[in-house]
């Protein structure tokens, strides 16, 4: 049910772990649908994402779509990382399942969820990101 | 790594070779429509009349009590509206489980769209149903208690001889969906009070597309497929002859072998269940310890979730099922798992593995150092293990 790619980060997650003292970091998803991505992400001073690391509870297409966000992000500065879409990430991964869609979704807003994190430890203002949803966890 | 480690037994089972010799004659030498005169249909009449007497053996029941059906799904529906249809002037109460099969389920929903009541009682932790408080739940105007001999899922089983009994002293009938149990464990519908009881033949070494539902007789049922008058007009199309053989010869093996398989089974069961326990912690047994199939383990792995364990299992050659939400395509988790208390993180983690007669110790020694590899890995990976290890 899933591509050669999904399948592929899934089996080999590239940028699991965790990053010390990220520059920022964000925790997206809920324990009820069954998805938890944590997102680290290392910015440089000129704004550019030297490093991304991932942790995630869920299924084989919710590791896969943090492992492909962590790749899309590496590299780019601030308001790129802002561009890589749900959409992105799902076509990237030569498609997922409809079922599946909201995973890409969920690695998208955990990209932002990190931005967050890191913009409001700067004061700084990054364009078109909000607040992410603080719905993590039903205990 | 190619060969099959086949533990979802629960799903289905592989046919076994006497059953499929005895199916094979009536696809191409004795093929005849049942129902026909000429002298040429005896044969397969004969033979569905022998499946007859050996599905009803199993149980306790007359031959004339037994219809064939395509399968449990079928009878389950079967049985729960035409009860509910037939005694609709006596009243719409229908008493069931939260965690009976879904077949029983969301006909007792489709009911309830019909006017009908429903009411789905608690289970405790263990997943057991009690007969109090099917006694308590019991009305004027009920019908209808329909509670499943052993669950699917977590395979405890259900006091339903007691709640057969309270049953009939309250003058409601009786239903058991007993797709899990029939063939596994002993049932008798006499000493048990069962009215009406499902049963499916892929469970026990038989054919898919073929089950049964034992209607007591004298019991006013309505007919639920309509069309010709096979099986006494009550459930009309063609007899699945092939399927019907199946069905009757897997039921008289299991019979014979019901002591000896259930021995054997429940030592390599506890021989699992033990290790898994021991050796990978952070995890759970879900359903009772000892009332239980003896095929049925089935865990919660804390800070995981199933389907990425069913993926790397199958990379193993593992074949098992999880009732995550992700791998039934629904957004909650297991009812069953969310029914004896579960949070739903736990229930996401979850296990089932379904032993056969066939399965060996080796092979499940073989499944538990893949499980820890396996869980291990997916821990490493898994936020909530993070935050539990700095909590620690």
């Amino acid at each position: 049910m899933y591509s050669e790619k999904v399948m592929d980060h899934f089996n080999n997650p590239r940028n699991m772990g965790e990053i010390e003292n990220p520059s920022g970091v964000g925790t997206v998803g809920n324990a009820r649908c069954g998805d938890i991505m944590r997102m680290y992400l290392d910015i440089d001073d000129s704004g550019v994402i030297q490093d991304a690391k991932f942790k995630t509870f869920g299924c084989g297409a919710a590791v896969a779509t943090s492992s492909m966000a962590t790749e899309l992000v590496k590299g780019k500065t601030v308001e790129e990382a802002m561009q890589v879409t749900n959409k992105a990430v799902a076509e990237a991964l030569d498609g997922l399942p409809p079922v599946k869609m909201h995973c890409s979704l969920l690695a998208e807003e955990a990209v932002h969820a990190a931005l967050w994190d890191y913009a409001k430890k700067r004061g700084i203002m990054i364009e078109g990101l909000r607040e992410p949803a603080k719905d993590i966890g039903e205990r | 790594m190619n060969r099959i480690i086949y533990l979802d037994n629960a799903a289905t089972t592989r046919v076994r070779e006497e059953v499929l010799e005895e199916m094979l004659p009536f696809f191409r030498e004795t093929y005849s429509n049942p129902s026909a005169i000429y002298s040429f249909a005896g044969e397969a009449r004969k033979a569905v009349g022998i499946a007859r007497e050996r599905a009803a053996a199993l149980i306790g029941a007359k031959a004339g009590e037994i219809y064939f059906t395509a399968g449990g799904t079928e009878s389950d529906n079967w049985a729960v509206r035409a009860v509910a249809e037939s005694r609709a002037d006596k009243g719409r109460h229908i008493i069931t489980s939260r965690i009976e099969h879904h077949a029983v389920l969301h006909t007792c929903e489709y009911l309830e769209r019909q006017g009908y009541e429903v009411t789905y009682l608690d289970v405790d932790e263990e997943g057991k149903i009690s007969p109090e408080a099917v006694e308590r739940a019991i009305r004027p105007e009920t019908i209808l208690i329909s509670v499943m001999a052993a669950n699917n899922e977590i395979g405890v089983l259900e006091p339903v001889a007691r709640i057969g009994e309270i049953a009939h002293e309250r003058g409601v009938l009786f239903h058991t969906d007993a797709v899990q149990a029939y063939g596994h464990i002993p049932l008798d519908v006499e000493t048990m009070h069962i009215d009406l009881l499902s049963a499916s033949g892929h469970k026990l070494n038989g054919p898919k597309g073929v089950g049964m539902l034992y209607c007591r007789e004298n019991l006013r049922l309505g007919a639920f497929i309509h069309g010709g008058a096979q099986e006494k007009g009550r459930r009309a199309g063609t007899l699945n002859v092939p399927g019907i053989v199946g069905f009757g010869k897997a039921a008289a093996l299991a019979g014979e072998r019901m002591q000896e398989r259930y021995e054997r089974e429940e030592k390599l069961r506890d021989y699992l269940i033990d290790r898994v326990l021991a050796e990978i912690p952070y995890t759970r047994l879900n359903g009772s310890a000892k009332e239980r199939l003896s095929n049925n383990a089935h865990f919660c792995f804390r800070f995981i979730e199933g389907e990425s364990l069913l993926i790397l299992l199958d990379q193993k050659g593992v074949c098992a099922s999880s009732g995550s939400a992700c791998t039934s395509g629904a957004l909650d988790p297991s009812h069953v798992l969310l029914a004896i208390g579960l949070p739903h993180e736990m229930a996401h983690g979850s296990l089932r593995l379904t032993l056969s007669e066939e399965t060996t110790k080796e092979e499940l020694d073989y499944v538990v150092e893949s499980l820890k590899e396996i869980v291990g890995r997916l821990r490493s990976m898994s936020p909530l293990y993070e935050d539990f290890l700095k909590q620690k």
